[in-house]
């Protein structure tokens, strides 16, 4: 059966106690929070059972194989598939970035931030955030001039416009270079700091949950298998001894036994 | 994205020598102008050779008395036609201006309602399954009627003013129209829409922002078919049951053996087609800019 969360780690505590602050919150209040949840599609179980809570200023990262659901459990969470079973909550403002930019190639790198927003300021909003991921000098570009660490920097930027309590990233990094990708783990570190969302990271990059998440949830089979804290102030050492125990012990619930893979 | 690519290559490549030096966007975010090079005007004059070789050989047909001038006029006399059909006309035919107005306002209506009931139908049925159901049915049955069949039809319903020309124009105007924004809105990317879903994108906004400038290249590719399609069908439609305008200017001309007047009316409407083509690749220009191919890497 898959497990339950355990209680909250201490500084996932402490972080959730500032967002309360901020936000009014109800203390201990989850962001997301899922139980029992189930999704089939044609008969066939694509997940199981899973419970999974998150708390206010988290980084949760989900991995799993290709196929393991994890992509279809942030689909849910964002409101992109009704079609499941059990008792599933967002609370807040979500936010989504896609593995794909997806940014409408027919509308400026500003206008693309600002889609959506319905108040006046909507631009300078949207400007003062592709600042903040270090595009001030895109604003008026096409997205289609743009790299990809570019493009997904504006879909960040698209996503913090929102200031949500709670970001679904699925895979934004998956198709960057390993510089670029480095990079990006930075400015989401960074980003993470200054504003304290929580973060449900979907990924298959065992060193990338590593490296950003309070927690790494492992699904495999539509299952929640395995769960890892990671109770280490970033930026983290790859080397970091916690680390790689917790790695190798990832790596093999995914059916990897690399002996490489230690140091 | 690569859909929208081929796309691209399809809409924009048309006609490379006419291009003109484009202001893009670089990514450092400076603007600058790049010229293509295509786009030198020396590229350009060179195009030019070929007709004019043309025009000079058509003229010494004349010069050489090759082919009797009541057969094929040349360019000399039909520039003296032109002139006494603008400055002294004879009532058999009338003035050319006045034909030229007549037609382009019945070009014009019938394109207009054409063009705008196609756009109305085809969003309806690209964006519903229920209009889709209701309307496609009945416009891909519409396609396969042979559109001058209708004629005479249409000859005993509205008789022989302006309308049953109006409507032929609509008709031909519509199908292409619709058949391409119909297919430009049903391959929309359905990962768009998700994306409009999760910023809470009104259905406004949706059309606004992603329907319209996603279905646009297509559309525009089906605005030139359309265009294509109407001159053809006012062509047919005036010389038939009419009493004035360009067409019938033809027909008047073909019963006194007057083929230069024929072939000075056949230029008008070159010169008239040209025009809407070169208007619908500006907007192509304005409203493409932010394509791969045009904006420079």
């Amino acid at each position: 059966m898959a497990a339950r969360s355990g209680g909250p780690m201490s500084a996932a505590t402490r972080d959730a106690a500032v967002i309360d602050e901020r936000t009014e919150l109800v203390p201990g209040k989850h962001v997301v929070d899922v139980r029992g949840l189930g999704r089939a599609f044609a008969g066939r179980s694509v997940l199981q059972g899973i419970d999974l809570q998150v708390n206010a200023g988290e980084i949760v990262a989900l991995i799993g194989r290709s196929g393991s659901g994890k992509s279809t459990l942030l689909r849910i969470l964002a409101g992109l598939d009704a079609e499941f079973t059990g008792h599933v909550e967002v609370d807040g403002r979500v936010a989504v970035a896609f593995q794909d930019a997806r940014l409408l190639p027919w509308r400026r790198v500003r206008e693309n931030v600002a889609l959506g927003l319905r108040n006046d300021a909507r631009n300078a909003i949207a400007e003062k955030e592709l600042r903040e991921v270090g595009l001030g000098d895109h604003l008026r570009s096409w997205p289609l001039t743009l790299s990809g660490g570019e493009a997904q920097r504006v879909s960040l930027a698209r996503a913090l416009v929102r200031d949500p309590n709670l970001m679904l990233l699925d895979e934004p990094f998956g198709a960057l270079d390993a510089l670029t990708r480095l990079e990006m783990h930075e400015l989401v570190l960074a980003l993470w700091k200054r504003r304290r969302p929580a973060i449900l990271l979907v990924t298959h990059d065992v060193d990338e949950a590593l490296a950003l998440a309070d927690r790494v949830v492992l699904l495999a089979d539509g299952r929640i298998a395995h769960q890892e804290r990671v109770v280490l102030d970033r930026p983290r050492q790859r080397e970091n001894q916690d680390l790689v125990e917790k790695r190798i012990r990832l790596l093999t619930e995914l059916g990897v036994h690399e002996k490489g893979a230690v140091l | 994205m690569s859909a929208l690519e081929q796309e691209a290559v399809s809409v924009t490549t048309i006609r490379p020598g006419r291009q003109e030096a484009l202001e893009v966007e670089i990514p450092t975010g400076k603007r600058r102008a790049v010229s293509l090079p295509l786009r030198r005007p020396g590229r350009r004059f060179r195009r030019l050779i070929s007709p004019l070789v043309v025009l000079i050989l058509w003229q010494l047909t004349h010069t050489f008395k090759l082919i009797s001038e009541l057969k094929l006029p040349p360019p000399s006399e039909l520039a003296t036609t032109g002139w006494n059909l603008i400055a002294h006309p004879i009532p058999a035919y009338g003035s050319l201006q006045g034909a030229l107005v007549i037609s382009t306002e019945r070009f014009a209506v019938g394109f207009f309602f054409g063009a705008v009931v196609a756009l109305i139908l085809a969003t309806a049925a690209g964006l519903s399954r229920i209009g889709e159901a209701a309307i496609d049915p009945l416009v891909q049955g519409l396609r396969t009627i042979p559109l001058f069949g209708l004629i005479p039809v249409f000859l005993v319903l509205f008789g022989i003013g302006d309308l049953p020309k109006i409507l032929i124009v609509a008709l031909a105007a519509s199908v292409p129209l619709y058949l391409n924004t119909y297919s430009g809105i049903r391959s929309i990317d359905g990962k768009l829409f998700e994306l409009g879903r999760v910023l809470g994108l009104t259905r406004s906004e949706l059309l606004r922002n992603v329907v319209i400038p996603s279905a646009l290249p297509q559309v525009l590719v089906g605005l030139r078919q359309s265009l294509g399609a109407a001159w053809l069908a006012l062509v047919v439609a005036e010389q038939i049951n009419a009493n004035s305008g360009l067409g019938f200017m033809i027909i008047q001309a073909a019963t006194f053996l007057r083929n230069d007047i024929i072939f000075v009316v056949l230029l008008v409407y070159t010169i008239l087609g040209l025009i809407t083509d070169w208007i619908v690749r500006r907007m192509e220009r304005r409203t493409l800019a932010w394509r791969p191919d045009l904006v420079a890497q």
